[in-house]
């Protein structure tokens, strides 16, 4: 039987007494690869933030994995790739030391870092291909570089979620190849994803399932069409800046 | 005789010791988290503490703990779920600690010059009794810093991804906020509670100047922080002055005569910046000799790419092409 990996029933979200999402109906099954796709506002991050618990509901109800967020504890199995800070942090931190942090919801308090923790780091910085950059500052990477850091982050604590907010946005092409190929990567051992995009670029071919949001409500959700420019549009130009990216 | 023969040299550059220590090791997560001043705030609560002291008689190393983690506590708080007014709240906290001490040290009819020695220090005040307190406090801290630097990293990194990551979020802020309270105490007899956060921060901003990542800024800062607060107490023995002002002036001497040095280094290392993974750009990269063939009985689970079918075998993706298979 195919587990239920993400659900939302009637999901409503507050913010300052306005509601950006709506009677929010979204099922996400195990091995699945469904976009969420939308102009700027249409609610598409804050459904992502909402459902990794980032931002609360106002009503309905939330599960992952089958049990309710307020009660789920297994955070080992979810891997969340933020939008690109724009702020980096005060002191400066390595590639492989802000990847290992993606190992945390397997680690315990007062213990080093097991074999099992190194090699996975390693492996998560591979897959992305910044294997040569390991021991550099973040902060002086490109944005798609560091964007691909943020991924090998979440890739380190082996989840079988993978939840991103706008991987591809402003990232150069080499980098969303590099995306695209550790994305196939996790796709291929029959790992789930939910993924923010503005536009689909080289990961088309990867999403099993469109799930379109305007104005906070869900709009569409099914197959995309084999080849672009015939029914639903792979993304939605900006003519309104919205308040909510 | 040599200025070790002292007693109360020697417990006041062992407390100088635990502070340089001490006091960069919060200070890293502190400027990590963006929050350099919070070591001045803390320090302005922890004078009312200091005061309280005084003026009820109990020690005043306590009664400043005691004030300073409520302080910092209350600071978190507001940090955490304040909004717009956030600053302003904070700036009155930190005033009310000014006027607070300066108003209870007058009742309890103590001078100007008392509270001094705890607004820039005093290496003749240290007392056996505040050099166990000042041990014990500084050890915990220490400890906690380092036992819990992945989480503690993480954390001021991006709160965000820690939140998803299952921390406890709120308790690791309100943790560091403590730490650099119960820091604040430790350093008020070497280098004051008006100094104390250049201590926690100047030697951090130092080691960047050397550093790439966030453990070796760490180790740098510690090393940056026991210099100058030794250096410092020495000097005050043979020039009479504050310990607190001659640790930071050697701190900001250090940090300055740095920088070039800095700058010079970080140009060299830019110079050597390797290419991005060959497999990354596309270009044509093989695999080792391969053990067998991929089909669809291999056992290797199979994803579409494209006009072609990739293998994933290892953690890493096979594609047949000729006689040998690339890494895609």
């Amino acid at each position: 039987m195919t587990e239920s990996v993400v659900a939302t029933r009637g999901l409503r979200v507050d913010f300052d007494e306005r509601a950006v999402l709506h009677d929010v109906n979204l099922h996400v099954l195990e091995g699945e690869v469904v976009s969420l796709l939308g102009a700027n506002g249409s609610g598409k991050s804050t459904l992502v933030r909402a459902i990794v618990g980032l931002v609360p509901a106002a009503a309905g109800e939330i599960t992952l994995f089958g049990q309710p967020l307020a009660t789920f504890r297994d955070w080992s199995r979810i891997g969340y790739v933020p939008q690109r800070a724009t702020a980096a942090a005060g002191v400066p931190a390595t590639v492989r030391e802000v990847v290992a942090s993606g190992r945390l919801s397997r680690r315990r308090l007062f213990r080093p870092a097991t074999r099992a923790d190194r090699a996975a780091v390693d492996h998560a910085i591979e897959l992305v291909g910044l294997a040569d950059r390991a021991g550099d500052t973040v902060a002086n990477l490109s944005g798609g570089q560091q964007q691909r850091v943020l991924i090998a982050r979440a890739a380190a604590g082996e989840p079988d979620l993978l939840v991103l907010d706008e991987p591809n946005a402003g990232v150069d092409r080499g980098s969303q190849e590099a995306f695209a190929r550790a994305l196939r990567t996790f796709v291929a051992s029959g790992r789930t994803v939910l993924l923010v995009l503005h536009e689909m670029g080289p990961l088309a071919p990867l999403i099993d399932r469109g799930v379109m949001l305007d104005g906070g409500r869900i709009v569409r959700d099914g197959a995309l069409p084999a080849t672009a420019g015939a029914g639903v549009p792979d993304h939605l130009d900006d003519h309104e800046t919205g308040l909510f990216g | 005789m040599s200025l070790l023969d002292y007693d109360f040299m020697q417990r006041a550059l062992i407390a100088a010791f635990l502070t340089g220590l001490a006091a960069p090791a919060v200070g890293t997560y502190l400027v990590q988290r963006r929050l350099a001043l919070m070591g001045d705030g803390v320090g302005h609560v922890a004078l009312t503490g200091v005061a309280v002291g005084l003026l009820t008689g109990w020690a005043p190393v306590w009664t400043a703990v005691a004030v300073a983690v409520a302080g910092a506590i209350a600071i978190e708080l507001v940090r955490a779920y304040g909004r717009a007014s956030a600053d302003v709240a904070l700036a009155m906290l930190f005033y009310g600690g000014i006027a607070g001490g300066v108003l209870l040290t007058g009742l309890a009819g103590s001078t100007a010059a008392t509270l001094n020695t705890y607004l820039f220090g005093s290496i003749t005040t240290v007392s056996a009794a505040d050099l166990w307190v000042v041990a014990v406090l500084a050890v915990v801290v220490i400890v906690l810093a380092v036992g819990l630097a992945p989480q503690l990293f993480a954390v001021c990194q991006d709160e965000e991804f820690a939140r998803v990551t299952g921390l406890p979020v709120r308790v690791y802020g309100v943790l560091i906020a403590v730490m650099a309270a119960v820091t604040v105490a430790v350093a008020m007899r070497t280098v004051g509670l008006l100094l104390v956060s250049a201590l926690m921060v100047v030697p951090v901003a130092t080691a960047q100047q050397f550093t790439r990542g966030f453990r070796a800024s760490f180790v740098l800062a510690l090393v940056l922080g026991v210099v100058p607060s030794l250096a410092g107490v020495v000097f005050s023995y043979h020039v009479d002055v504050a310990p607190g002002a001659s640790i930071v002036v050697i701190a900001l001497a250090g940090f300055v005569i740095s920088w070039p040095v800095g700058s010079m280094v970080r140009r060299h290392r830019n110079r050597h910046r390797p290419s991005d993974d060959p497999r990354v750009t596309g270009e044509h990269v093989t695999t080792g000799t391969h053990p067998h063939r991929h089909d669809a009985t291999c056992g290797h689970p199979a994803v579409e790419h494209g006009d072609h079918t990739d293998y994933l075998h290892d953690g890493h993706l096979h594609a047949a092409h000729g006689q040998h298979y690339d890494e895609h």
